[in-house]
């Protein structure tokens, strides 16, 4: 492999790495901090890529990322809605919102499951023409999505310290004691789902539009990829403080892509993604209680071997 | 302070489970006292506590503290008035969040977006070095790392921070090794005579029932059978008590962590 194919394979993996990790950083505030698993998230990504795209090609290139995140923050917002005002099960109102926004992003694409962007002007384009000719240029898609990153991350680094990023951390950990605090753990959850989603719509309103195109399953899976990037970025710098946790989470996102860009340069199929996030997720979340498990496991395969023997 | 009129409480109201805890209890209790309470269990001393704090809602009666009726006041909003520890040293405080970002958070201070300031943690600092446990150099260590005695008094502290119009202590040394509970006990009472609080306390300790405070109450099976307080309450000993449960309920008081010591 020559070493312009590697930098080419690194390239991928960061841009792709970089744009999915606004989803993981989602994940890290809704999952992490909220303790709320939130599986609406494949369907809100789709979501802001579809009214990203729409406003994009309706010609307001910049209006579509806060168009996009709006849209997410009320997606957000009707989850926790169900959640905490309706009595439903936490998963339930995730997949409840997931199966709904099915509809919803085909309605916003206007009745079809494909739209094409190839011609339409977006950040990346106008970042692309402002780079044209320096030395730069062809990295134009890593600067917007890294300029992305930047801001969520600075943002819920700050935001997680202030007296409402406490209660949201707070609600996670231990409800008992927002209440005691006279807080509404129903008013911290509604809050943190809506500031996730939104990043989640950015997340896939600028995925849509560096590849150019949309398609009504572009986020189908990404709960699961996200929450793959997470549990690894856990492992790096898991136990430390907020803002390095977060960093934890773009990297965890980054060597994610790193290793399944890899993989596919080693001829695995591409559909094979979902399946690598899959198995990552399980052995991440399954792993810790099996360690703990495991001397018990082994007593008792001594026991019954002494038995039989 | 507190006026209790006539509540009522049935759990599973219908069912072959149907509980009636309470009915027609009344009850009130002065500005500045210092109520204990002890009794058999389910006699409905953690449903009275439920039912001020709101997280059960009486079927009917009232409950007016300061003069504002809060009975049907959702628990979060009462919490601003009401301060509660419960048995369990961990359920007071967050255990993924360093002491002082637990404290900030009780104290109720600053706007959603504001931030722990030099002079809030000064304050912290300065009142956690009042408890005498060390927590003053262990404000950014993560509430999950400290002892149950050490969190029991962190809690005690972020319960009286802004000093509540009630307090409510249920059991809340039971779960403490004998030295610690009697710090824990020191600094409670420490600080409701200090803050002048009023305060209600459930203990299965019958000596510290009648030690404590200025008034004891005993219940049974939802009623109040006892209720002492001064020159009285200081001639009254514990087989007193025991004489009185078992005139007043026709039977041996059975709280399987009563200690008559």
């Amino acid at each position: 492999m020559s070493l312009n194919s590697v930098f080419g394979l690194a390239q991928t993996a960061l841009e792709l790495g970089l744009t999915s990790s606004l989803t993981v950083l989602a994940l890290f505030l809704s999952y992490t901090m909220l303790n709320v698993c939130d599986l609406s998230t494949d369907g809100c990504f789709t979501l802001g890529a579809t009214v990203g795209a729409v406003v994009a090609i309706a010609g307001h290139p910049y209006l579509s990322l806060p168009a996009a995140m709006l849209a997410g923050m009320i997606s957000g917002f009707i989850v926790a809605l169900l959640q905490t005002r309706m009595g439903i099960n936490s998963l339930l109102s995730g997949i409840i919102v997931n199966t709904a926004l099915y509809s919803i992003n085909i309605a916003v694409m206007g009745n079809t499951s494909l739209l094409n962007m190839n011609k339409t002007v977006t950040v990346f384009t106008k970042m692309k023409d402002a780079l044209a000719g320096s030395f730069l240029g062809e990295q134009y898609k890593l600067f917007v999505v890294l300029a992305a990153v930047v801001v969520v991350a600075v943002f819920l680094a700050l935001f997680l310290r202030t007296r409402l990023g406490l209660a949201i951390r707070a609600t996670g950990n231990n409800p008992d004691m927002v209440r005691s605090s006279s807080i509404n753990p129903f008013f911290t959850t509604t809050v943190g789902l809506c500031i996730a989603n939104a990043f989640t719509a950015l997340s896939g309103c600028l995925l849509a539009q560096s590849q150019k195109s949309v398609n009504v399953d572009i986020g189908s899976g990404m709960v699961t990829v996200a929450l793959a990037s997470l549990l690894i970025g856990e492992v790096f710098l898991g136990k430390r403080s907020i803002p390095l946790r977060a960093v934890g989470s773009v990297l965890g996102s980054f060597v994610f892509r790193l290793v399944y860009t890899i993989a596919l340069r080693f001829n695995m199929p591409a559909f094979m993604l979902k399946l690598v996030s899959a198995v990552i997720v399980v052995i991440a979340l399954a792993g810790p209680y099996l360690k703990k498990e495991l001397p018990m496991i082994r007593r008792r395969m001594d026991k019954r071997s002494s038995r039989e023997g | 302070m507190l006026h209790i009129s006539h509540i009522s409480k049935t759990f599973n109201p219908g069912t072959a489970n149907e509980n009636k805890v309470m009915s027609d209890f009344s009850f009130d209790v002065a500005r500045g006292q210092f109520v204990t309470i002890i009794g058999a269990n389910g006699a409905g001393k953690s449903t009275l506590f439920n039912a001020i704090a709101g997280s059960v809602i009486p079927d009917s009666g009232s409950i007016v503290l300061d003069g504002e009726d809060i009975t049907l006041t959702p628990e979060h909003k009462k919490a601003k008035h009401i301060g509660r520890l419960f048995q369990d040293p961990m359920r007071g405080s967050a255990p993924g969040m360093s002491v002082e970002e637990n404290l900030a958070l009780s104290s109720g201070r600053g706007g959603w977006m504001s931030r722990i300031s030099k002079a809030d943690r000064r304050e912290f600092r300065d009142r956690l070095a009042l408890l005498d446990l060390g927590l003053e150099n262990m404000m950014k260590q993560p509430v999950g790392l400290l002892s149950g005695g050490q969190r029991q008094a962190l809690t005690l502290m972020m319960a009286t921070f802004n000093p509540p119009k009630l307090l409510l202590l249920d059991e809340h040394t039971a779960a403490l090794d004998p030295a610690t509970a009697e710090k824990v006990l020191a600094l409670t009472t420490r600080i409701v005579e200090e803050g002048n609080l009023t305060c209600l306390m459930i203990t299965h300790n019958m000596q510290s029932a009648l030690a404590l405070g200025d008034r004891t109450i005993m219940m049974d099976r939802g009623n109040i059978i006892f209720d002492v307080a001064g020159d009285e309450r200081r001639g009254t000993t514990v087989e007193d008590l025991l004489r009185q449960f078992k005139n007043a309920s026709g039977g041996v008081l059975n709280n399987d962590r009563m200690l008559l010591i």
